[in-house]
């Protein structure tokens, strides 16, 4: 296999920077953003190089590695921080360095009346490195280091303005789901080493065919535990929409392009569990397709217009993950649809953030309307995005998500039937959620009361990412698909064997109007209701489904009855035990045994400080007793 | 080195006791002397060679065989490494500490380096009367640092631990003069541990000696249930005692039962492994959520303490070499990040004057670089990945599973209460608006960040390259475990 210097600098460059930002403090205040951008940029330059090289070597010689040193070894626990670059992960360093870049440069403008732009940007290379030290790994503990990473890097920019304590809490919500999660990805390397006696990835494929059914779906399930925490997927999923209290370029990169997917992108790497796990990969299947639905329905009534695209952002993964859970020939398309998910949903949270700015910070969509003529690019890019997402020809999106619903349409049995039709329904239901976005943003009578401060469009710097993501809106799709470009490239990877989608029960025509068909549906419905006079409150009286959608399907509520309260019990009962019980048994000897005699409570109590003298009588007792029993 | 702790104390006995100061200096001095000599005995030591090295021994109380013999294995190398680092540490983090306490700040430092000469000797002794004696004598300076020194209610907590620890210690002598006299007859009077390790001794009779030491040892860890002793010692204790309370002294549980336990009765630790591992996972799960609902900062560090020594002595029990090493190495970190975490501690509470969290908040505004220290050292405590406690928690959760997987996944929920006892008190001590009475506190002083320094830059260069102190661990760890008769288990799949 190729080796290669190059990789260490990718992560190394914006890991740095970071902590030059961390470090010199205020001093760089002037440049901390310069500084950031540039690092990232820096990074999307070698993952460019490396790109074009890898393209140009020959399909079977195409993955380099990096050795770096020896991390940990013991016994036969022997893992080495090493890097490796396939066409799997070059995608990734692609997109989490390009889209990065573009955010980078967008948050130079957006943060810039904050006084901590500083240490946002330090937070942003911070989570560029970790992200790509989490595809760059070569085996699961390094991912892990990058997973946790990640983690870190979420929790500070959600809490980026922690001064307000609920977005502290939302930031803390994301760490601990997130922990639940990696509980699934620390029990799966354990599995993968007491199985396999190896960690990295290339081992764990080898012999992954070779280990028992039950181990095989035991790592499967514990990886998608992983996944779900990562990737907000049902049932730890509540984590995602509280994110939105980070500034609206962190939803943009890391709760929507990039981090929320890594759960795809493990799946995906593990493949040859997968495969070889029909349990979990059927469990997979459940997940995404629950998640799809779960997003979609709570997405239909959010008045907030960054919970709303959040809640997209769940439901599209969970298209991912339906993919992933589809065998071979899924991994390609979820990919797919990851990478052009990360482009018009990246748009569209970037537009959010551009319509927030135009707005003073309001979010609430029924306070918005009729803003399309005053931000026309704003429109226009979000516009791009939104037609790519529900799926409209030939917007990236109808090619991407319309490939997830035919193969598990074709999927075999009465499973291919029932995931197919909730693909089917759920494409239907962005159609209606994401029109109603669009309608009640842009579209309709205006609802901002202060009429004298017009909403103003974006300045240069967030502008033009706007449109490069437009842009990618458009074409991406059908770059992907335009001669199997992406399926032949990743094959390697996600379906070494080749394994070719046969079985067609339905056509690949008919399919797509179907899809169609139910897009279209879905906009009706969204334009009947929202185009005209859409209430600037939002109404009491609606129906029960509402209701539920509107608190995320009691999702806070139901953690809250089934763990929150008791874990606070549990706490509390807790402590007084050990108050009352262990520590009062401790005392209780010890009282009785001071009351036992009146010398023996001076000994203890009065004349604690003559301990050594009573050490010394002690030794002494001791070699007499050892003289005596040994005479 | 421990005869430099010994007149570095009596040196500054001599000292007027006004000069504090200049005593305050000699004592950092002479601590980073010894620092330095432990620094360069770890460079010379090989640790290819699993026998004892540096061995001194001289005959002491020759009629009952009793040595001063002493000897370091890859084990006890990296303890002593531990403890010498961590008191220069200790001195310049609390500098005016003691300037408050019952006594003249004079008698702080003479017992500072007393108790060094002690720990240093209680990793060193091969001897089991030896170590005995220095098991012992660490007690009495700890005592009076905590009694003298401390704040609150202070003579309570230092009676209980006390008295507490000298109960452990009577259990053990018991153990010890068994031993001693199963060694009488089989192969002479004896306490030269390799010597003691060879003995044949019936299952029942080791099982009693076994208990003796181990709960001597379990008190001192502390393993739940016989941990009580320790939050209220941390609360009461000054900064600098606490730290070397939990970060060094705490260890002689852990490194007893390997060294003696293990060694000395091979039969017994395996009849009783099942109830240690039970007590282990209880001490994970039961600190950990004790820890969540702790008011007192201190509290709070003593509580996530007993939830880490249960990982340690789980690890130990586990038998496998990823277990023992990984406990090994999670005993030196975990110095460093509970260190970490009662510096920041201590001195967020001398600037509030109160040790409550709630008390605390938005703290990230005022004080940054005091919060971020603190943040730091949580992520540490939590063993975040990249930090040096993840590569001994991993290691010793990836041991116990080879061996006892339904163990290992009830001990890894803690990574997940971890995650709350770390980022609750974070988010209300350094988040959140800035309490009232919080607007002027001072940030970290010179001092105070060249203490906290070379802190933090161990966990985190320990988490990218733990491999200087695994491979000192490692081939001793792997004697440990073969002497009792284990292997690894094999990967299930053949390769």
């Amino acid at each position: 296999m190729t080796t290669s210097t190059n990789l260490l600098y990718l992560i190394l460059i914006p890991l740095i920077s970071s902590a030059i930002l961390l470090l010199a403090g205020r001093r760089v205040d002037k440049v901390g953003h310069i500084i950031g951008t540039l690092a990232s940029a820096c990074s999307f330059a070698i993952g460019l190089v490396e790109f074009f090289a890898m393209q140009s070597r020959d399909v079977s010689n195409r993955a380099v590695t990096q050795k770096l040193f020896e991390w940990i070894s013991v016994g036969d626990f022997k893992v080495d921080a090493s890097l490796l670059l396939d066409q799997l992960s070059i995608c990734f360093v692609l997109l989490i360095t390009g889209v990065g870049t573009l955010i980078h440069i967008y948050s130079i403008a957006y943060m810039s009346e904050d006084r901590d732009r500083r240490r946002f940007f330090a937070y942003l290379n911070l989570f560029i490195a970790a992200m790509l030290l989490l595809v760059l790994g070569d085996s699961y503990l390094n991912l892990y280091v990058g997973w946790e990473g990640v983690g870190l890097a979420s929790y500070l920019l959600i809490g980026f303005w922690n001064q307000k304590p609920e977005y502290a809490t939302a930031a803390k919500k994301a760490f601990v789901a997130n922990r639940v999660g990696d509980f699934g990805l620390s029990i799966a390397v354990m599995l993968m080493f007491a199985n396999f006696g190896s960690v990295a990835f290339k081992d764990v494929a080898l012999h992954a065919e070779s280990a028992s059914n039950s181990a095989l779906t035991a790592i499967g399930l514990m990886l998608l535990l992983a996944a779900c925490g990562k990737s907000a997927q049902f049932p730890l999923q509540s984590w995602l929409g509280d994110a939105m209290a980070g500034p609206t370029p962190v939803s943009a990169l890391i709760h929507a392009a990039t981090m929320v997917t890594a759960g795809v992108y493990l799946i995906a790497r593990s493949n040859f569990i997968f495969d070889v796990a029909p349990t979990a990969q059927l469990m997979v299947m459940v997940i995404g397709a629950i998640t799809l639905l779960f997003g979609a329905i709570v997405g239909m009534a959010k008045d907030d217009i960054k919970k709303a695209l959040a809640a997209s952002t769940m439901s599209q993964i969970g298209y991912m993950i339906l993919a992933t859970g589809l065998g071979p020939v899924g991994y390609a398309f979820a990919i797919m649809h990851l990478l052009t998910h990360g482009f018009f949903k990246a748009g569209m949270f970037l537009g959010a953030g551009s319509v927030m700015h135009g707005m003073h910070d309001e979010v609430n969509m029924r306070k918005y309307g009729g803003i399309g003529k005053f931000m026309p690019l704003t429109f226009v890019t979000f516009g791009l995005g939104y037609l790519a997402i529900i799926g409209v020809p030939p917007f990236a999106g109808f090619y991407s998500k319309d490939k997830i619903i035919e193969t598990a349409l074709n999927h075999e049995g009465i499973s291919g039937l029932i995931f197919g039709a909730v693909a089917l329904l759920g494409a239907a239901i962005t159609a209606f959620y994401m029109s109603r976005v669009m309608l009640m943003t842009f579209f309709g009578k205006e609802r901002w009361s202060n009429r004298a401060d017009e909403p103003h469009e974006a300045p240069f710097l967030m502008a033009a990412p706007m449109v490069i993501l437009a842009i990618g809106s458009i074409s991406t799709g059908f770059l992907f698909t335009k001669g199997e470009s992406l399926v032949n490239w990743l094959r390697p990877v996600v379906n070494p064997a080749g394994e070719q989608h046969l079985v067609e029960h339905y056509s690949a025509t008919s399919i797509s109007i179907a899809a169609i068909v139910a897009v279209l549906i879905g906009v009706a419905v969204a334009i009947s209701k929202y185009l005209k006079d859409v209430p600037d409150v939002a109404p009491e009286k609606v129906s029960i489904f509402t209701k539920l959608a509107r608190k995320d399907l009691l999702q806070d509520d139901f953690n809250n009855s089934v763990l929150v309260v008791p874990g606070q019990g549990l706490v509390k009962s807790l402590l007084n035990i050990d108050r009352l019980v262990i520590d009062g048994l401790v005392r209780l000897v010890g009282t009785l045994s001071l009351d036992a005699g009146q010398t023996l409570r001076k000994l203890q109590t009065g004349y604690v400080r003559s301990y050594a003298l009573l050490m010394i009588i002690g030794v002494s007792a001791l070699i007499l007793t050892i003289w005596l029993v040994t005479l | 080195m421990m005869l430099v702790c010994l007149l570095g104390a009596a040196g500054i006995y001599l000292i007027p006791t006004g000069k504090i100061e200049t005593i305050k200096k000699v004592a950092l001095a002479i601590s980073l002397f010894v620092m330095v000599l432990g620094i360069y005995l770890i460079v010379g030591f090989d640790s290819a060679n699993t026998s004892l090295q540096f061995s001194e021994s001289r005959s002491w109380i020759s009629a009952f065989g009793i040595n001063y013999s002493v000897g370091v294995d890859g084990i006890s190398a990296v303890l002593i490494l531990m403890s010498v680092i961590l008191v220069p540490i200790v001195l310049l983090a609390t500098w005016n500490e003691a300037d408050s306490g019952r006594w003249s700040s004079k008698s702080f430092y003479i017992l500072v380096l007393i108790l060094e000469l002690f720990m240093i000797g209680v990793f060193a002794a091969t001897d089991l009367f030896l170590f005995y004696v220095f098991f012992e004598a660490m007690l009495i300076p700890v005592y009076f640092m905590i009694a003298g020194f401390g704040n609150g209610e202070r003579a309570a907590a230092a009676v209980k631990f006390l008295l507490y620890s000298l109960f452990g210690g009577l259990l053990m002598l018991a153990s010890i003069i068994g031993t001693y006299v199963i060694a009488g007859n089989q192969i002479g009077k004896t306490f030269d541990i390799e010597k003691l390790s060879t003995l044949q001794i019936d299952q029942t009779t080791q099982n009693f000696l076994f208990l003796g030491f181990f709960l001597a040892f379990a008190i001192k860890a502390p393993l739940w249930p016989f941990h009580t002793w320790l939050p209220d010692a941390a609360r009461s204790a000054t900064t600098g005692t606490s730290v070397l309370l939990v970060g060094v002294l705490d260890k002689v549980g852990t490194y007893g039962m390997i060294k003696f336990c293990l060694k000395l009765f091979p039969e017994a630790s395996t009849y009783f492994t099942p109830m240690i591992i039970t007590f282990s996972l209880i001490s994970i799960l039961y600190g950990a959520i004790v820890a969540i609902g702790q008011k007192d900062i201190r509290g709070l560090i003593a509580f996530t303490s007993i939830s880490h020594f249960g990982f340690i002595t789980m690890g130990i029990f586990a038998m496998t070499t990823q277990g023992m090493s990984g406990a090994n190495l999670y005993m030196f970190n975990h110095a460093f990040s509970t260190a970490a975490l009662f510096l920041i501690a201590g001195w967020m509470i001398a600037r509030r004057k109160s040790a409550v969290i709630a008390d605390f908040g938005g703290l990230q505004r005022v004080t940054p670089v005091m919060a971020w220290c603190f943040f730091i050292a949580g992520l540490s405590s939590l063993a975040l990945p990249g930090l040096a406690s993840f590569v001994s928690e991993f290691l010793v959760l990836v041991g116990t599973f080879t061996r006892y997987p339904v163990a290992a996944v009830i001990g890894t929920i803690g990574i997940i209460l971890a995650a709350l006892y770390i980022l609750i008190p974070v988010q209300r001590a350094l988040h959140g608006k800035t309490a009232t009475g919080n607007e002027n506190l001072a940030d970290l002083t010179t001092r105070e960040k060249i203490a906290i320094a070379p802190v933090l830059a161990i966990i985190i260069l320990l988490g990218i390259f733990p491999k200087p102190v695994i491979d000192l661990i490692n081939p001793t760890a792997k004697t440990v475990i073969s002497n009792n008769g284990y292997s690894d288990p094999a990967s299930k799949v053949k390769k």
